[in-house]
């Protein structure tokens, strides 16, 4: 195919795709494990994190940042009197460190989430569990982000 | 725009039943700029709320880390015959519902 | 096992289609499914997972939504979709006779609408028209892909072809390059595939969005900083023409997830 040099500096300087907004990836917000910890502080307080309990399903080698599954499950009889009031997931790196708040209650049953998510760059992502008696369960798992070879978006 | 519901159109009482849902939203983060500099204004879906038969079983607040198109599941126990309904809020106004129905016998 | 495999092998080699130099025997031909991981697997095989089944539902209500000032559904002239699309989209991109030369499944949906609905064109990428084109591609699904069996096609799927092969832009790679001669190998930590085009348009986790084969050709050749054609050019229904035939015999998986 034909490219001048010209064509190829356009191409560089404006990239644009039919149906998106030309998108030129920024990190300088990045989360730092500061934010990380006022985040989850936010959440629990002054409450001791307890480990156990509450487990993260989340794959350890992830194919693309942007759509990431991930479960929640937490060991719980799930009845009045003992049961997990709410699960809150956070990340290390992304602009922002909350990832998203679900609250459950005895009815259902089970205590487990599942969701997507979109992580930024390889990090730690933390799972808290709210239980009923107001104790909070924590987990984390390191996830290594894969970056894509052929992105149409100029970083 | 559409929506995905999944939920079993039957179950015995006291079941555990998975609630699954998708919905058609672009989740745009607020983070991100044109190749030009301006920020691309944020507009997601911030909360989502289910209901079975008028009560609340289920609630989150989503932020800008959750995907585009944004995928929920979560448990309930099956009870009574009747209605699930999902509300997705969000960012400019946004409001859309879906409903499904559930036999309990 | 060992000889009755070979057997089997042998009767390949004496039925199957002449192959060109560097071509990927129909055997062992795999589809990107098969070079993702499993949590993405896992997304594309449930169709209540599946992000582009929302794009299906979307299509299934613009199919029976009267449009255009013929005030007609595509579901007016073409009736349960379920039977008359099935295995559609598997041999598109197809011949029209009026126009000489092939169109994609997006043009003929645009013809459609320019013909007989007498509706303005979707543009491509839009939503609408990536909705049509799952919903009528979903219909396909499993069907083997038969595209460019029409001996009409030939010289344009020669012309697919010759730009398969042919190096460019500043990187001097040609797409088979890639996908001839080093799938199974690792791009930035990404797998480079064999690029089958089964399952478009498909859900790319990249794109976290519905795109078509057009968009991902083009965003292959921003990759080897190559000015890419333009939605709808020659070229590109020639490439898409010429990677569908490359893929014939693969099941289609309208709307695939991808990473």
């Amino acid at each position: 195919m034909p490219t001048t040099r010209r064509q190829f500096l356009n191409l560089a300087g404006g990239m644009t795709v039919a149906g998106t907004v030309p998108i030129v990836t920024l990190r300088p917000l990045q989360a730092t494990p500061a934010m990380l910890n006022a985040a989850i502080r936010n959440v629990v307080g002054e409450a001791q994190l307890r480990s156990g309990r509450i487990r993260l399903d989340i794959p350890p080698l992830v194919e693309n940042g942007n759509t990431v599954p991930m479960t929640v499950s937490v060991a719980s009889p799930m009845t009045a009197d003992d049961h997990v009031k709410s699960i809150h997931v956070f990340n290390e790196k992304n602009p922002q460190p909350n990832i998203g708040n679900f609250y459950l209650g005895p009815s259902a049953g089970r205590a487990q989430v599942s969701t997507r998510i979109r992580l930024a760059d390889t990090q730690k992502v933390v799972a808290i569990a709210r239980l009923s008696d107001d104790t909070f369960w924590q987990v984390a798992a390191d996830v290594v982000v894969t970056l894509a070879a052929c992105t149409e978006e100029m970083n | 725009m559409a929506a995905l519901i999944n939920v079993p159109s039957k179950a015995r009482r006291g079941d555990i039943i998975e609630i699954r849902t998708l919905t058609s939203h672009i989740m745009e983060t607020g983070f991100r700029h044109t190749a030009d500099g301006k920020l691309v204004p944020r507009d997601i879906i911030t909360s989502f709320i289910c209901r079975y038969n008028g009560a609340e079983i289920f609630r989150a607040d989503l932020f800008p880390a959750i995907a585009a198109n944004p995928y929920l599941s979560f448990f309930t126990v099956a009870k009574e015959s009747g209605k699930f309904e999902f509300e997705w809020i969000g960012d400019n106004g946004y409001s859309s519902t879906a409903s499904a129905s559930i036999t309990v016998g | 096992m060992i000889s009755w495999r070979a057997i089997a092998a042998a009767i390949l080699l004496v039925t199957a289609p002449a192959l060109l130099a560097g071509e990927i025997p129909s055997d062992a031909r795999r589809s990107g499914y098969a070079f993702m991981g499993p949590d993405t697997r896992a997304m594309q095989d449930d169709d209540t997972a599946n992000p582009g089944m929302l794009f299906v539902l979307d299509g299934e209500q613009l199919w029976k939504k009267k449009t255009g000032s013929a005030d007609r559904a595509c579901a007016d002239c073409h009736g349960d979709a379920r039977t008359s699309m099935k295995g559609v989209a598997a041999r598109y991109p197809a011949f029209d006779k009026d126009l000489g030369r092939p169109v994609t499944l997006d043009q003929r949906i645009n013809l459609c609408r320019d013909n007989h609905q007498q509706a303005t064109p979707l543009p491509y990428e839009s939503r609408d028209l990536l909705a049509l084109s799952a919903f009528v591609g979903h219909q396909s699904r499993s069907s083997p892909i038969t595209a460019g069996d029409d001996p009409q096609l030939k010289p344009f799927v020669d012309q697919g072809r010759g730009l398969f092969m042919q190096r460019e832009g500043q990187l001097n790679l040609a797409c088979t390059n890639c996908h001839d001669d080093n799938f199974d190998k690792r791009l930035a930590g990404a797998p480079i595939t064999q690029g089958q085009p089964t399952g478009y348009p498909l859900y790319r986790l990249e794109w976290q969005t519905l795109g078509s084969l057009e968009r991902r050709l083009r965003s292959c050749m921003s990759g080897v900083r190559a000015q890419a054609y333009d939605y709808g050019s020659p070229e590109l229904v020639a490439l898409e023409l010429y990677l569908m035939s490359r893929a014939r015999g693969l099941p289609m998986e309208t709307p695939a997830v991808r990473p």
